[in-house]
């Protein structure tokens, strides 16, 4: 008995110095002190080098944490015991924390800066006033196609997807609401349908495009479309942005007749602790020349109209990622549609899946 | 019948081959410089640097090891005593309708599990964290003690309690010094296989963890949605090596334990 | 024994945990797919599943893609544990195949995606043929390769000990009075070693039911399960109550599938 009692005491010791050792391992990024300035963002959406210069010029230390969708983020910042100063949502996601009280309203005058945001990226419908949220960076939903297998300019619309040869050729975007999207899109209807007969109807048009789909995936679509495993993608700008670079094979394009408009925005949590810093930080990264060589890290759309002018001729005017105004005023932004139609349209979609082979 | 002996062992040899080469395929990538498990690039231990530089995933390592050894604990209590209790129960009914519910965490397949035990956590405004993904992996760790501690039980010599008992051992000294230590062999395989049950977990603990808590299987998962990542190579290498030492730990106590202990081998690959 | 009072002491966390973790989940999952969201009785979820034949559809492709899966891995599986119990150092090559099957599962998954890619270890292969590139991934090749691999040594373990119980004597008496291979595996060697073959084929079939990690990441999310289907419904769509109901249509399938294949076996894992 003796022995046994001693095996269990050993193996909570052991326990116990697991539990201490993975302490210690994640302690440093928990650190909250006054002078510190905390920065929940996206992986990999801030050029470091950035960081260094706010410190430098303010003396804030800047911590850095990262999530992987707006929906973890939101989860984390409602469970509550976090200090984010600042965070990054998209869109439908700022007016979804606005109306659960997590964001703290945005004095403007602190900000002097915003008069270099494009007036036509300011006062969306998801902040008309833009009270709680700054925009960050901006993108559209399109397709990203491959030289290699189909030829040059001939996709352009949605509808071009469903060609009979393209037969499981394409990786689709793993979220309800983009690819119920692009379905109402290439019919023609507003990509915020509630009505249910339109989102029927969508869903049957979409269980057309079964046969052509290889996949339906979404980090790792980077990966594939890189490596030539994939005619056709369907993701987003900044992804699409991110493939080109690795392979020059690849191509954009925003179909007709329209498609979706995104904004990650700055926004500062009612929890946050520093808020001097914050105001510093936004309208240190607004600064022109800081806004510029953001995106030039980057790589995705800047709103900053200014920070545009420094970046260039080739970036500026790719049309793929800085579409002309014509094709801007088909764009669409998604509205936050409440539980009950954000439920249908997951519903929808995944019965898609399961009808998709 | 040489042929015959030839044929067996090629048919074996291809067998183990399939086994192996998926990997043998992830440690020799983690060596390649490259990005993907394409070509092999040049050699660098780059990602094994990497690795043991990740504070967060040897965070979540020691975490899967630390719920692992908890876990399996307490399951290992519970389960003996429960396993004790049943075989003392009079009525065949009682120990049959005991038998059929504690199985039924065994053959439930993984989604079920975790599906009903999300559902009885949030019923209850339990938290999704390590809290819950212990209470889990206790739970579907209990019933396989139960099961490798019952044959133990039946094939207890009970002329040997009642001999203690005539030479005047109360409660507590037959439990402690005669029982115990019978079921030994027993209670050592389940608490091994509730180990390696709670660190194999993948389809339960998906759903019931929550709040930045995370085991191994579902770091993997995540990460290996963004695409290859040559550090997950290496942590796959450092993984087998961690797996070969287990079992290496578990054939030196066993065998150590001497001629009984070889016995028990024997049973646990029945 | 103890007397009744320890053991009634003893008894007391196993049946709290009888109770709070076997029956009451099963209670809970069984209440979410007799409701709606807003916990109202309703019999409609399984009037949707049933009416609704894209449920029907995954339900029967679920099957099929279990029922293929069972049946590779059995044929590759079954001349392997025969031939386990015909090696020397059977114990040895025991070891082997189990070994692998302490590697994370996910690992194993993972290595897929690159062996499958168009430049991986396949392709590079065929390429020694001049065939190629074929696109292998997000198959229902590879997802079946993928989850017969994971599957193998489950099915050689239960198949090894069932053909290794049986008397050689007998074997070799059927041999001896003449009979086939043929003959003496198909009246000899098959019915004897069938509660094996049963137990193997039920440690799969279920288990492949249900897989629903495999799915999405060499599926491509093309293949769904009803463990995916569930998982889906529960963890992306929110939508609790039709998840709980494939659930619980899942669990009667479970229980007919066990009442054919006979007797209740260990699953899973069979460790050292």
């Amino acid at each position: 008995m003796k022995k046994i009692i001693w095996s269990i005491i050993c193996v909570l010791l052991a326990c116990a110095g697991l539990g201490y050792l993975s302490y210690r391992l994640q302690k440093p990024s928990v650190e909250a002190k006054k002078q510190n300035l905390i920065i929940y963002n996206w992986g990999d959406y801030l050029d470091p080098n950035l960081i260094t210069k706010f410190e430098k010029q303010t003396g804030y230390h800047v911590v850095y944490e990262t999530f992987d969708s707006n929906e973890a983020m939101y989860t984390k910042i409602k469970q509550g015991g976090t200090a984010y100063d600042i965070t990054v949502p998209s869109d439908y996601m700022v007016s979804k924390m606005k109306k659960a009280h997590l964001l703290d309203k945005i004095d403007r005058d602190k900000i002097p800066n915003l008069k270099y945001i494009g007036t036509s990226f300011l006062k969306k419908s998801f902040d008309p006033n833009n009270d709680y949220s700054i925009p960050y960076f901006w993108g559209t939903l399109g397709i990203v196609y491959n030289d290699k297998y189909i030829k040059k300019g001939s996709i352009t619309s949605w509808n071009d997807l469903w060609r009979k040869k393209y037969r499981r050729q394409i990786l689709l975007i793993d979220s309800a609401r983009d690819a119920m999207g692009l379905s109402l899109a290439s019919m023609g209807y507003s990509m915020n349908s509630t009505n249910n007969l339109k989102l029927k109807l969508a869903q049957t048009k979409l269980n057309g495009l079964g046969n052509n789909i290889k996949a339906i995936i979404a980090d790792e679509m980077k990966m594939y479309m890189i490596q030539n495993e994939a005619a056709i993608g369907v993701t987003w700008s900044g992804e699409a942005h991110e493939m080109m670079e690795s392979n020059s094979h690849l191509h954009y394009v925003i179909p007709k007749p329209a498609s979706n408009l995104w904004f990650d925005n700055l926004v500062i949590p009612k929890t946050a602790k520093n808020k001097k810093a914050a105001y510093e930080f936004i309208n240190f990264m607004l600064e022109p020349e800081n806004a510029a060589q953001n995106a030039k890290y980057i790589g995705y759309a800047t709103p900053n109209t200014a920070a545009q002018k420094l970046l260039p001729k080739k970036t500026r005017n790719d049309r793929q990622f800085y579409p002309s105004a014509k094709t801007l005023s088909h764009l669409q932004v998604y509205q936050d549609l409440g539980n009950k139609v954000t439920q249908e349209y997951n519903d929808l979609f995944l019965e898609f899946k399961m009808y998709a082979r | 019948m040489k042929s015959k002996h030839f044929v067996a062992k090629f048919y074996l040899i291809f067998v183990l081959v399939v086994l192996y080469v998926p990997i043998f395929y992830l440690i020799y990538f983690s060596f390649s410089s490259g990005r993907n498990m394409n070509k092999f690039e040049h050699f660098t231990w780059m990602h094994y640097q990497t690795l043991f530089q990740d504070n967060r995933l040897l965070a979540i390592f020691l975490e899967t090891i630390l719920l692992a050894l908890l876990s399996s604990l307490i399951a290992t209590i519970v389960g003996t005593l429960g396993a004790i209790a049943i075989a003392g129960l009079q009525k065949k009914w009682q120990q049959k309708t005991l038998l059929a519910l504690n199985n039924v965490l065994i053959v439930s397949p993984d989604v079920i599990i975790g599906a009903s035990f999300l559902i009885f956590f949030t019923a209850l405004g339990i938290g999704l964290n390590f809290g819950s993904v212990l209470l889990s992996h206790i739970a579907f760790s209990i019933p396989i003690v139960v099961l490798m501690v019952l044959p133990r039980l039946k094939e207890l010599d009970y002329s040997l309690i009642d001999a203690a008992r005539d030479l005047g051992a109360n409660n507590y000294q037959v439990f402690s010094n005669v029982m115990i230590p019978a079921l030994m062999p027993g209670i050592f395989a389940g608490m091994f296989m509730a180990l390696t049950y709670s660190l194999d977990d993948f389809g339960v603990t998906f759903f019931v963890t929550g709040n930045g808590f995370s085991t191994l299987s579902v770091e993997i998962y995540s990460r290996a949605r963004q695409g290859i990542d040559l550090e997950i190579n290496a942590l796959s290498t450092v993984m087998f090596l961690f797996v070969l030492l287990l079992v290496g730990i578990y054939y030196f106590i066993t065998t150590r334990k001497g001629r009984k202990g070889r016995k028990m081998v024997g049973g646990l690959i029945k | 024994m103890t007397d009744k009072k320890t053991r009634t002491l003893f008894i007391v966390p196993y049946l709290l945990w009888i109770i709070l973790f076997v029956i009451l989940p099963m209670l809970l999952i069984l209440w979410y797919s007799l409701t709606d969201s807003s916990h109202h009785f309703t019999l409609n979820n399984f009037v949707q599943f049933f009416r609704n034949g894209i449920f029907l559809r995954m339900m029967l492709n679920s099957f099929w893609y279990a029922f293929l899966i069972t049946l590779v891995t059995l044929l590759i599986s079954y001349p392997a544990a025969y031939f386990l119990t015909r090696v020397k150092n059977s114990q040895i090559w025991l070891l082997l195949i189990i070994l692998p099957t302490w590697i994370n599962l996910l690992l194993k998954a993972y290595a897929f995606i690159g062996i499958f890619s168009n430049g991986g270890l396949f392709n590079q292969f065929l390429h020694l043929f001049g065939i190629g590139p074929v696109n292998f991934l997000f198959t229902d090749f590879a997802f079946i390769f993928v989850a017969t691999y994971i599957e193998i040594p489950f099915m050689i373990l239960p198949i090894y000990s069932a053909i290794k119980d049986i008397n050689p004597a007998v074997v070799q008496a059927s041999e001896d009075l003449g009979a086939s291979r043929w003959q003496t595996f198909k009246y000899i060697l098959w019915p004897l070693s069938w509660p094996g073959v049963e137990s193997g084929i039920q440690a799969i079939f279920i288990p492949s039911l249900s897989l629903f990690m495999l799915t999405r990441l060499i599926g491509g999310n093309r293949v769904i399960t009803l463990g995916t289907a569930i998982e889906e419904y529960f963890m992306t769509t929110m939508n609790w109550n039709m998840g709980a109901t494939i659930g619980v249509v899942l669990i009667f399938l479970m229980v007919v599938v066990m009442l054919i294949t006979g007797r209740k076996r260990r699953r899973k894992k069979v460790n050292l």
